[in-house]
Protein backbone atom coordinates (compact mmCIF):
# COMPACT_ATOMS: atom_id res chain seq x y z
CA UNK A 1 0.00 0.00 0.00
CA UNK A 2 1.21 3.49 -0.81
CA UNK A 3 1.85 6.05 1.69
CA UNK A 4 -1.18 8.09 1.83
CA UNK A 5 0.02 11.80 0.66
CA UNK A 6 -0.59 14.82 2.74
CA UNK A 7 -4.29 16.44 2.41
CA UNK A 8 -3.97 19.06 -0.13
CA UNK A 9 -5.88 21.96 0.42
CA UNK A 10 -9.43 22.53 -1.27
CA UNK A 11 -9.68 26.13 -2.47
CA UNK A 12 -13.10 28.22 -2.43
CA UNK A 13 -13.92 30.56 -4.79
CA UNK A 14 -13.24 33.74 -2.34
CA UNK A 15 -9.52 31.90 -1.54
CA UNK A 16 -8.83 30.61 -5.42
CA UNK A 17 -6.62 34.12 -5.75
CA UNK A 18 -4.36 32.74 -2.58
CA UNK A 19 -3.38 29.32 -3.84
CA UNK A 20 -3.39 30.78 -7.26
CA UNK A 21 0.06 32.90 -5.87
CA UNK A 22 0.90 29.97 -4.00
CA UNK A 23 1.45 28.47 -7.55
CA UNK A 24 3.61 31.16 -8.55
CA UNK A 25 5.46 31.04 -4.84
CA UNK A 26 3.72 33.93 -3.81
CA UNK A 27 2.13 34.59 -0.45
CA UNK A 28 -0.57 36.83 -1.43
CA UNK A 29 -2.65 38.04 1.66
CA UNK A 30 -5.79 40.73 1.00
CA UNK A 31 -5.21 44.68 1.47
CA UNK A 32 -7.44 46.96 2.39
CA UNK A 33 -7.23 49.74 0.15
CA UNK A 34 -9.43 52.21 2.37
CA UNK A 35 -7.62 51.65 5.47
CA UNK A 36 -4.20 49.48 4.46
CA UNK A 37 -4.83 46.74 7.04
CA UNK A 38 -3.71 43.33 5.71
CA UNK A 39 -5.99 40.08 7.10
CA UNK A 40 -5.90 36.66 6.92
CA UNK A 41 -7.77 33.85 6.34
CA UNK A 42 -9.64 35.74 3.06
CA UNK A 43 -12.52 37.54 3.43
CA UNK A 44 -14.49 39.69 1.39
CA UNK A 45 -15.06 42.82 4.05
CA UNK A 46 -12.40 44.36 5.77
CA UNK A 47 -12.00 43.45 9.64
CA UNK A 48 -10.82 46.64 10.41
CA UNK A 49 -12.83 49.16 8.77
CA UNK A 50 -15.99 46.77 7.15
CA UNK A 51 -14.90 48.21 3.56
CA UNK A 52 -15.52 46.15 0.63
CA UNK A 53 -12.67 47.72 -1.46
CA UNK A 54 -9.89 44.75 -1.24
CA UNK A 55 -6.68 43.86 -3.09
CA UNK A 56 -4.68 40.76 -3.30
CA UNK A 57 -0.96 42.18 -2.33
CA UNK A 58 2.32 39.63 -1.37
CA UNK A 59 3.50 39.86 1.79
CA UNK A 60 7.04 39.80 2.56
CA UNK A 61 7.03 36.13 3.39
CA UNK A 62 9.46 37.19 6.77
CA UNK A 63 7.86 37.30 10.44
CA UNK A 64 8.36 35.26 13.51
CA UNK A 65 7.49 32.54 15.48
CA UNK A 66 4.82 33.52 17.82
CA UNK A 67 4.42 29.74 19.23
CA UNK A 68 5.40 26.34 17.93
CA UNK A 69 4.81 22.53 19.42
CA UNK A 70 6.89 19.79 18.31
CA UNK A 71 4.88 17.00 17.34
CA UNK A 72 5.86 13.29 18.23
CA UNK A 73 2.49 11.79 17.47
CA UNK A 74 1.22 12.08 14.26
CA UNK A 75 -2.41 12.41 13.83
CA UNK A 76 -2.44 10.26 10.39
CA UNK A 77 -0.66 8.03 8.48
CA UNK A 78 -0.09 11.13 5.90
CA UNK A 79 2.20 12.46 8.94
CA UNK A 80 3.48 9.42 10.62
CA UNK A 81 6.99 9.20 8.48
CA UNK A 82 7.49 13.32 9.73
CA UNK A 83 7.74 12.99 13.13
CA UNK A 84 9.12 15.16 15.20
CA UNK A 85 7.70 17.69 13.41
CA UNK A 86 7.37 21.35 13.91
CA UNK A 87 3.86 23.09 14.03
CA UNK A 88 4.22 27.23 14.51
CA UNK A 89 2.05 30.38 14.88
CA UNK A 90 4.05 32.58 12.46
CA UNK A 91 3.57 37.09 13.06
CA UNK A 92 4.38 37.82 9.64
CA UNK A 93 5.95 41.50 9.11
CA UNK A 94 2.62 42.89 7.54
CA UNK A 95 0.92 42.14 11.21
CA UNK A 96 -1.29 38.76 9.88
CA UNK A 97 -0.59 35.80 11.61
CA UNK A 98 -1.01 32.05 9.71
CA UNK A 99 -0.55 28.38 10.52
CA UNK A 100 2.53 26.72 9.42
CA UNK A 101 5.32 24.08 9.90
CA UNK A 102 8.71 24.76 10.74
CA UNK A 103 11.06 23.05 8.01
CA UNK A 104 14.62 22.69 6.87
CA UNK A 105 16.20 22.85 10.43
CA UNK A 106 15.73 20.76 13.31
CA UNK A 107 13.26 20.77 16.07
CA UNK A 108 15.32 21.62 18.54
CA UNK A 109 16.56 24.78 17.08
CA UNK A 110 13.16 26.53 17.08
CA UNK A 111 12.52 29.19 19.67
CA UNK A 112 9.95 31.32 20.25
CA UNK A 113 10.69 34.94 19.02
CA UNK A 114 12.72 33.17 15.92
CA UNK A 115 12.79 34.72 12.48
CA UNK A 116 11.08 33.43 9.95
CA UNK A 117 11.02 33.58 6.21
CA UNK A 118 8.62 31.39 4.00
CA UNK A 119 9.32 28.71 1.62
CA UNK A 120 7.12 26.86 -0.75
CA UNK A 121 6.19 22.69 -0.62
CA UNK A 122 4.81 21.27 -3.69
CA UNK A 123 1.76 19.15 -2.18
CA UNK A 124 0.21 18.38 -5.67
CA UNK A 125 1.35 19.39 -9.30
CA UNK A 126 -1.65 22.02 -8.63
CA UNK A 127 -1.46 22.50 -4.60
CA UNK A 128 1.39 24.65 -2.96
CA UNK A 129 1.02 25.03 0.51
CA UNK A 130 3.59 28.16 2.73
CA UNK A 131 6.22 26.31 4.66
CA UNK A 132 8.38 28.80 6.87
CA UNK A 133 12.26 28.14 7.71
CA UNK A 134 14.77 30.30 9.66
CA UNK A 135 15.47 33.28 8.11
CA UNK A 136 19.22 33.01 6.56
CA UNK A 137 21.84 34.51 8.82
CA UNK A 138 22.86 38.23 7.86
CA UNK A 139 19.56 38.75 6.53
CA UNK A 140 17.84 39.80 9.93
CA UNK A 141 14.12 41.33 9.46
CA UNK B 1 -36.09 39.65 38.10
CA UNK B 2 -39.64 38.66 39.74
CA UNK B 3 -39.47 35.47 41.59
CA UNK B 4 -42.66 33.66 39.41
CA UNK B 5 -39.96 34.46 36.03
CA UNK B 6 -37.32 32.52 37.45
CA UNK B 7 -35.79 29.35 35.85
CA UNK B 8 -34.31 26.58 37.87
CA UNK B 9 -33.02 23.34 37.34
CA UNK B 10 -35.54 20.82 38.12
CA UNK B 11 -33.81 17.56 36.90
CA UNK B 12 -30.46 16.02 35.71
CA UNK B 13 -29.54 12.87 34.29
CA UNK B 14 -26.77 10.92 32.98
CA UNK B 15 -25.53 7.22 32.00
CA UNK B 16 -22.08 5.81 33.11
CA UNK B 17 -19.05 6.85 30.37
CA UNK B 18 -16.57 4.78 28.49
CA UNK B 19 -16.69 1.91 26.05
CA UNK B 20 -20.31 0.86 24.88
CA UNK B 21 -19.89 -0.45 22.10
CA UNK B 22 -23.14 -1.32 19.95
CA UNK B 23 -24.60 1.87 21.06
CA UNK B 24 -25.69 4.97 19.02
CA UNK B 25 -25.18 8.44 19.92
CA UNK B 26 -28.98 9.12 20.31
CA UNK B 27 -29.81 5.79 22.27
CA UNK B 28 -27.31 7.67 25.88
CA UNK B 29 -29.35 11.42 25.02
CA UNK B 30 -32.38 9.12 25.45
CA UNK B 31 -31.48 7.43 28.44
CA UNK B 32 -30.11 10.72 30.07
CA UNK B 33 -33.02 12.46 28.91
CA UNK B 34 -35.58 10.39 30.23
CA UNK B 35 -33.63 10.15 33.73
CA UNK B 36 -33.71 13.59 34.09
CA UNK B 37 -37.08 13.88 33.45
CA UNK B 38 -37.88 11.58 36.31
CA UNK B 39 -35.29 13.27 38.27
CA UNK B 40 -37.69 16.23 37.73
CA UNK B 41 -40.75 14.76 38.94
CA UNK B 42 -41.92 15.48 35.10
CA UNK B 43 -43.09 12.99 32.15
CA UNK B 44 -41.28 13.76 28.37
CA UNK B 45 -44.95 15.17 27.56
CA UNK B 46 -44.52 18.03 29.84
CA UNK B 47 -41.01 18.99 27.72
CA UNK B 48 -42.13 21.85 25.63
CA UNK B 49 -38.76 22.98 25.02
CA UNK B 50 -35.69 21.22 23.57
CA UNK B 51 -31.80 21.64 23.34
CA UNK B 52 -29.67 19.04 21.77
CA UNK B 53 -26.38 19.17 21.47
CA UNK B 54 -25.45 17.67 18.19
CA UNK B 55 -23.69 14.24 17.26
CA UNK B 56 -19.88 14.06 16.30
CA UNK B 57 -20.28 10.91 15.22
CA UNK B 58 -23.67 10.84 13.75
CA UNK B 59 -24.09 13.83 12.68
CA UNK B 60 -27.49 15.11 11.34
CA UNK B 61 -29.10 18.59 9.62
CA UNK B 62 -31.89 18.58 12.36
CA UNK B 63 -30.10 16.68 15.34
CA UNK B 64 -32.84 17.89 17.44
CA UNK B 65 -35.67 16.31 15.24
CA UNK B 66 -33.78 13.11 15.48
CA UNK B 67 -33.94 13.23 18.84
CA UNK B 68 -37.37 13.80 19.03
CA UNK B 69 -38.65 10.90 16.98
CA UNK B 70 -35.96 8.01 19.09
CA UNK B 71 -37.24 9.46 22.67
CA UNK B 72 -40.66 10.21 21.34
CA UNK B 73 -41.77 13.70 22.11
CA UNK B 74 -43.29 16.72 20.29
CA UNK B 75 -42.08 20.27 22.13
CA UNK B 76 -44.34 22.29 21.11
CA UNK B 77 -42.43 25.94 22.07
CA UNK B 78 -39.35 25.77 20.66
CA UNK B 79 -35.64 23.84 19.51
CA UNK B 80 -32.04 24.38 19.48
CA UNK B 81 -29.03 23.19 18.60
CA UNK B 82 -25.77 24.96 20.05
CA UNK B 83 -22.53 25.21 17.79
CA UNK B 84 -20.20 26.16 20.14
CA UNK B 85 -18.42 22.93 20.75
CA UNK B 86 -17.19 22.43 24.04
CA UNK B 87 -19.11 25.81 25.50
CA UNK B 88 -22.45 24.34 24.24
CA UNK B 89 -23.29 22.82 27.35
CA UNK B 90 -23.43 25.08 29.31
CA UNK B 91 -24.63 27.83 26.62
CA UNK B 92 -27.21 25.49 26.64
CA UNK B 93 -28.31 25.83 30.14
CA UNK B 94 -28.54 29.50 29.82
CA UNK B 95 -30.31 29.85 26.59
CA UNK B 96 -32.94 27.25 28.51
CA UNK B 97 -32.95 29.61 31.40
CA UNK B 98 -33.59 32.61 28.76
CA UNK B 99 -36.02 31.16 27.46
CA UNK B 100 -38.36 30.29 30.29
CA UNK B 101 -37.97 33.41 31.96
CA UNK B 102 -38.73 35.19 28.83
CA UNK B 103 -42.14 32.92 28.52
CA UNK B 104 -40.98 31.31 25.44
CA UNK B 105 -40.95 27.71 27.24
CA UNK B 106 -42.22 26.13 30.67
CA UNK B 107 -39.94 22.66 30.75
CA UNK B 108 -36.60 22.94 28.45
CA UNK B 109 -34.67 19.57 28.20
CA UNK B 110 -30.91 19.89 27.23
CA UNK B 111 -29.57 16.83 26.15
CA UNK B 112 -25.95 15.88 24.67
CA UNK B 113 -24.60 12.35 24.14
CA UNK B 114 -22.46 10.11 21.50
CA UNK B 115 -20.73 7.55 20.61
CA UNK B 116 -17.67 9.64 20.41
CA UNK B 117 -15.52 6.14 21.12
CA UNK B 118 -17.15 3.03 19.89
CA UNK B 119 -18.94 5.29 17.00
CA UNK B 120 -16.04 6.82 15.21
CA UNK B 121 -14.62 5.10 12.02
CA UNK B 122 -11.90 2.92 12.83
CA UNK B 123 -8.16 4.64 12.85
CA UNK B 124 -9.88 8.21 12.61
CA UNK B 125 -8.98 11.25 14.32
CA UNK B 126 -10.91 14.94 15.04
CA UNK B 127 -8.06 16.59 13.11
CA UNK B 128 -8.10 20.03 11.88
CA UNK B 129 -9.46 20.27 8.59
CA UNK B 130 -9.30 23.98 6.86
CA UNK B 131 -7.71 24.89 3.45
CA UNK B 132 -5.19 26.63 5.81
CA UNK B 133 -4.65 24.05 8.17
CA UNK B 134 -4.66 20.34 6.55
CA UNK B 135 -1.32 20.00 4.95
CA UNK B 136 0.47 20.70 8.61
CA UNK B 137 -0.26 17.86 10.39
CA UNK B 138 -2.00 19.76 12.90
CA UNK B 139 -4.98 18.11 15.29
CA UNK B 140 -6.47 19.38 19.08
CA UNK B 141 -3.47 18.36 21.00
CA UNK B 142 -0.76 20.22 19.04
CA UNK B 143 -3.15 23.37 18.67
CA UNK B 144 -3.48 22.97 22.55
CA UNK B 145 0.39 22.80 22.55
CA UNK B 146 0.79 26.30 20.98
CA UNK B 147 -0.77 27.84 23.67
CA UNK B 148 0.78 25.30 26.79
CA UNK B 149 4.16 26.62 25.16
CA UNK B 150 3.15 29.88 25.12
CA UNK B 151 1.92 30.32 28.72
CA UNK B 152 5.53 28.13 29.81
CA UNK B 153 7.17 30.97 28.01
CA UNK B 154 5.76 33.93 29.06
CA UNK B 155 5.11 32.30 32.95
CA UNK B 156 7.30 29.47 33.68
CA UNK B 157 4.44 27.36 34.04
CA UNK B 158 5.92 23.89 34.43
CA UNK B 159 5.16 20.31 33.03
CA UNK B 160 4.63 18.83 36.59
CA UNK B 161 1.99 21.69 37.15
CA UNK B 162 0.19 20.79 33.96
CA UNK B 163 0.88 17.31 35.17
CA UNK B 164 -0.95 17.92 38.54
CA UNK B 165 -4.26 18.95 36.45
CA UNK B 166 -4.38 15.54 35.40
CA UNK B 167 -3.39 13.76 38.52
CA UNK B 168 -6.08 15.56 40.15
CA UNK B 169 -8.93 14.89 38.22
CA UNK B 170 -8.00 10.92 37.86
CA UNK B 171 -8.17 11.60 41.57
CA UNK B 172 -11.89 12.91 41.48
CA UNK B 173 -12.55 10.10 39.31
CA UNK B 174 -11.37 7.33 41.48
CA UNK B 175 -14.37 8.23 43.57
CA UNK B 176 -17.05 8.19 40.83
CA UNK B 177 -18.36 4.64 39.65
CA UNK B 178 -19.33 6.15 36.52
CA UNK B 179 -16.39 7.70 35.48
CA UNK B 180 -14.27 6.12 32.41
CA UNK B 181 -10.49 6.16 33.99
CA UNK B 182 -10.58 5.30 37.44
CA UNK B 183 -7.20 3.95 38.53
CA UNK B 184 -5.10 5.83 40.39
CA UNK B 185 -2.24 8.10 38.83
CA UNK B 186 0.27 10.29 39.95
CA UNK B 187 2.23 13.43 38.41
CA UNK B 188 5.17 11.12 37.83
CA UNK B 189 2.83 8.64 35.22
CA UNK B 190 1.78 11.55 33.79
CA UNK B 191 5.05 12.75 33.06
CA UNK B 192 5.99 9.16 31.70
CA UNK B 193 3.05 8.88 29.39
CA UNK B 194 4.38 9.12 25.33
CA UNK B 195 4.73 12.82 24.27
CA UNK B 196 2.36 13.64 21.98
CA UNK B 197 2.76 17.43 21.15
CA UNK B 198 5.14 18.93 23.17
CA UNK B 199 4.83 19.56 25.98
CA UNK B 200 1.48 17.59 26.32
CA UNK B 201 2.11 13.80 26.82
CA UNK B 202 -0.94 11.59 26.55
CA UNK B 203 -2.16 11.43 29.78
CA UNK B 204 -2.25 15.76 29.39
CA UNK B 205 -5.05 14.58 27.00
CA UNK B 206 -8.62 13.81 27.52
CA UNK B 207 -10.55 11.10 26.88
CA UNK B 208 -12.94 10.21 23.64
CA UNK B 209 -15.80 8.41 25.33
CA UNK B 210 -19.50 6.70 24.71
CA UNK B 211 -22.18 8.19 27.25
CA UNK B 212 -24.73 10.98 27.75
CA UNK B 213 -26.18 13.56 30.22
CA UNK B 214 -29.16 15.74 30.49
CA UNK B 215 -30.69 18.79 32.42
CA UNK B 216 -34.39 19.64 32.98
CA UNK B 217 -35.25 23.39 33.52
CA UNK B 218 -38.67 24.69 34.43
CA UNK B 219 -39.75 28.00 36.36
CA UNK B 220 -38.42 28.35 39.91
CA UNK B 221 -41.86 27.78 41.12
CA UNK B 222 -42.58 24.60 39.35
CA UNK B 223 -39.01 23.07 40.51
CA UNK B 224 -40.15 23.68 43.96
CA UNK B 225 -42.64 21.32 43.49
CA UNK B 226 -40.99 19.03 42.63
CA UNK B 227 -39.47 16.28 45.28
CA UNK B 228 -35.71 17.20 44.52
CA UNK B 229 -34.27 20.63 45.72
CA UNK B 230 -34.19 23.18 42.68
CA UNK B 231 -30.79 24.61 41.31
CA UNK B 232 -30.58 28.37 40.51
CA UNK B 233 -28.68 29.68 37.61
CA UNK B 234 -27.07 32.58 39.83
CA UNK B 235 -25.37 34.06 37.10
CA UNK B 236 -23.81 33.40 33.42
CA UNK B 237 -22.00 34.84 30.31
CA UNK B 238 -20.25 34.43 27.69
CA UNK B 239 -17.55 35.45 24.90
CA UNK B 240 -16.28 34.39 21.47
CA UNK B 241 -13.22 35.66 20.20
CA UNK B 242 -12.19 34.00 17.35
CA UNK B 243 -12.36 30.70 15.18
CA UNK B 244 -9.17 29.78 13.54
CA UNK B 245 -6.34 29.87 15.77
CA UNK B 246 -4.43 31.86 14.64
CA UNK B 247 -7.12 34.45 15.15
CA UNK B 248 -6.91 34.42 18.67
CA UNK B 249 -5.86 37.69 20.20
CA UNK B 250 -3.38 35.85 22.12
CA UNK B 251 -2.24 32.53 23.16
CA UNK B 252 -2.46 33.25 26.90
CA UNK B 253 -5.86 33.78 27.76
CA UNK B 254 -9.51 33.59 26.58
CA UNK B 255 -12.90 34.96 26.55
CA UNK B 256 -13.16 33.50 29.33
CA UNK B 257 -12.11 36.80 31.28
CA UNK B 258 -15.33 38.24 29.67
CA UNK B 259 -17.69 35.32 30.43
CA UNK B 260 -16.59 35.10 34.08
CA UNK B 261 -16.49 39.17 34.58
CA UNK B 262 -20.60 38.64 33.55
CA UNK B 263 -21.43 35.88 35.54
CA UNK B 264 -19.50 36.79 38.67
CA UNK B 265 -21.76 40.11 38.45
CA UNK B 266 -24.70 38.73 37.56
CA UNK B 267 -24.63 36.66 40.61
CA UNK B 268 -23.36 39.44 42.85
CA UNK B 269 -20.32 37.03 43.39
CA UNK B 270 -16.60 37.36 43.63
CA UNK B 271 -14.58 34.10 42.35
CA UNK B 272 -13.46 33.48 46.46
CA UNK B 273 -17.40 32.61 46.81
CA UNK B 274 -17.37 30.01 45.18
CA UNK B 275 -17.29 26.24 46.60
CA UNK B 276 -16.28 23.97 43.74
CA UNK B 277 -15.38 24.61 40.00
CA UNK B 278 -15.91 22.45 36.64
CA UNK B 279 -13.98 23.86 34.40
CA UNK B 280 -13.26 22.76 30.45
CA UNK B 281 -10.83 20.47 30.96
CA UNK B 282 -9.60 19.23 27.19
CA UNK B 283 -6.32 19.71 27.75
CA UNK B 284 -4.00 20.44 31.31
CA UNK B 285 -3.31 23.46 29.65
CA UNK B 286 -7.21 24.35 29.62
CA UNK B 287 -8.14 24.64 32.95
CA UNK B 288 -4.56 26.53 34.05
CA UNK B 289 -5.08 29.29 31.97
CA UNK B 290 -9.37 29.54 32.47
CA UNK B 291 -8.76 29.72 36.29
CA UNK B 292 -6.55 32.41 35.70
CA UNK B 293 -8.94 34.29 33.19
CA UNK B 294 -12.01 33.56 35.58
CA UNK B 295 -10.08 35.64 38.01
CA UNK B 296 -9.18 32.49 40.58
CA UNK B 297 -5.64 33.63 40.63
CA UNK B 298 -3.84 36.38 38.79
CA UNK B 299 -2.67 36.32 34.62
CA UNK B 300 0.38 33.91 34.92
CA UNK B 301 -0.18 31.94 38.29
CA UNK B 302 -2.51 29.02 37.41
CA UNK B 303 1.01 26.76 36.97
CA UNK B 304 1.46 27.55 41.16
CA UNK B 305 -1.97 27.83 41.75
CA UNK B 306 -2.81 23.86 40.76
CA UNK B 307 0.14 22.85 43.00
CA UNK B 308 -0.22 21.74 46.79
CA UNK B 309 -3.80 19.78 46.80
CA UNK B 310 -5.33 23.39 45.95
CA UNK B 311 -7.74 21.77 43.10
CA UNK B 312 -7.78 18.62 44.85
CA UNK B 313 -10.96 17.57 47.17
CA UNK B 314 -10.18 18.99 50.49
CA UNK B 315 -8.14 22.16 48.67
CA UNK B 316 -8.81 25.06 48.34
CA UNK B 317 -11.04 25.01 45.33
CA UNK B 318 -11.63 21.43 43.70
CA UNK B 319 -12.29 21.37 40.22
CA UNK B 320 -13.69 18.84 37.91
CA UNK B 321 -15.00 16.91 40.91
CA UNK B 322 -16.61 13.81 38.63
CA UNK B 323 -13.07 13.75 36.99
CA UNK B 324 -13.41 15.86 34.13
CA UNK B 325 -12.92 15.21 30.20
CA UNK B 326 -9.18 13.82 31.33
CA UNK B 327 -10.23 10.91 33.66
CA UNK B 328 -14.64 11.30 33.43
CA UNK B 329 -14.42 11.67 29.89
CA UNK B 330 -15.48 13.02 26.57
CA UNK B 331 -18.51 11.86 24.93
CA UNK B 332 -18.21 14.77 22.47
CA UNK B 333 -19.31 17.97 22.54
CA UNK B 334 -21.46 16.75 24.75
CA UNK B 335 -18.35 16.36 27.39
CA UNK B 336 -18.91 20.51 28.58
CA UNK B 337 -22.33 19.57 29.84
CA UNK B 338 -21.16 17.12 32.42
CA UNK B 339 -19.09 19.76 34.04
CA UNK B 340 -22.67 21.74 34.60
CA UNK B 341 -23.77 18.01 35.48
CA UNK B 342 -21.85 17.96 38.23
CA UNK B 343 -21.54 21.35 39.68
CA UNK B 344 -25.70 20.60 39.84
CA UNK B 345 -25.01 17.47 41.57
CA UNK B 346 -22.19 19.01 44.32
CA UNK B 347 -24.45 21.99 45.40
CA UNK B 348 -27.43 19.33 45.49
CA UNK B 349 -25.08 17.46 48.11
CA UNK B 350 -25.58 14.47 45.98
CA UNK B 351 -22.00 13.86 44.93
CA UNK B 352 -21.23 11.09 47.55
CA UNK B 353 -17.62 10.33 48.07
CA UNK B 354 -16.48 13.05 45.71
CA UNK B 355 -18.93 15.34 47.56
CA UNK B 356 -17.20 18.72 48.49
CA UNK B 357 -18.40 19.45 51.80
CA UNK B 358 -21.32 22.47 52.46
CA UNK B 359 -20.94 23.22 48.53
CA UNK B 360 -23.42 25.98 48.26
CA UNK B 361 -21.97 27.82 44.78
CA UNK B 362 -20.68 26.16 42.05
CA UNK B 363 -19.05 27.09 38.75
CA UNK B 364 -19.15 24.82 35.47
CA UNK B 365 -16.94 27.22 32.75
CA UNK B 366 -17.31 25.50 28.94
CA UNK B 367 -14.54 26.13 26.42
CA UNK B 368 -15.40 25.70 22.76
CA UNK B 369 -12.79 25.41 19.84
CA UNK B 370 -9.13 26.47 20.48
CA UNK B 371 -9.97 28.70 23.20
CA UNK B 372 -12.53 30.45 20.90
CA UNK B 373 -15.88 30.40 22.74
CA UNK B 374 -16.66 30.89 26.13
CA UNK B 375 -19.50 30.05 28.76
CA UNK B 376 -19.52 30.43 32.49
CA UNK B 377 -22.24 29.71 34.34
CA UNK B 378 -22.82 29.82 38.44
CA UNK B 379 -25.46 27.75 40.05
CA UNK B 380 -26.55 27.90 43.44
CA UNK B 381 -29.01 26.53 46.48
CA UNK B 382 -31.99 27.95 46.21
CA UNK B 383 -32.47 30.08 49.44
CA UNK B 384 -36.45 29.66 50.01
ZN1 LIG C 1 -10.08 48.58 6.03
Amino acid sequence: MTKPSKPAPVPDPETEPYWEGMRRRELLIPRCRSCSARWFPPSTSCPACSGFDYEWAAASGRGEIVTYTVVHRAPGPAFADQTPYVVAIIQLAEGPRLLTNVVECSPDEVSIGMPVEVTFEEITADATVPQFRPLAKGEGG
Amino acid sequence: MEQGNRAAVAGVGWTPVGAYPGRSAYSFMAEAALHAIADAGLTKEQVDGLIVIPSLVQPSIMPAATFIDYVGIRPQRFSAEPGMGGASGCAAIRQAAAMIEGGQATVVLVVAGDAALSGRPAGSVYAGGSQFEAAYGTFAPALYALYAQRHMHEYGTTPEQLAEVSAACRHHASLNPDAQMRDPQTVADVLASPMIAEPLHRLDCCLISDGGCAVVLTSLAQARDSQRPPVLLLGSGECHTHDKIWRAPDYVSSGAVESGRQAFAEAGLAPADIDVAEIYDCFSITPIILLEDLGFCAKGEGGPFVEGGRIRLGGELPINTHGGLLSHGQPGMGGGLFHAVEAIVQVRGDAGPRQVAGAKVALAHGNGGIFASQCTVIVGRDAA
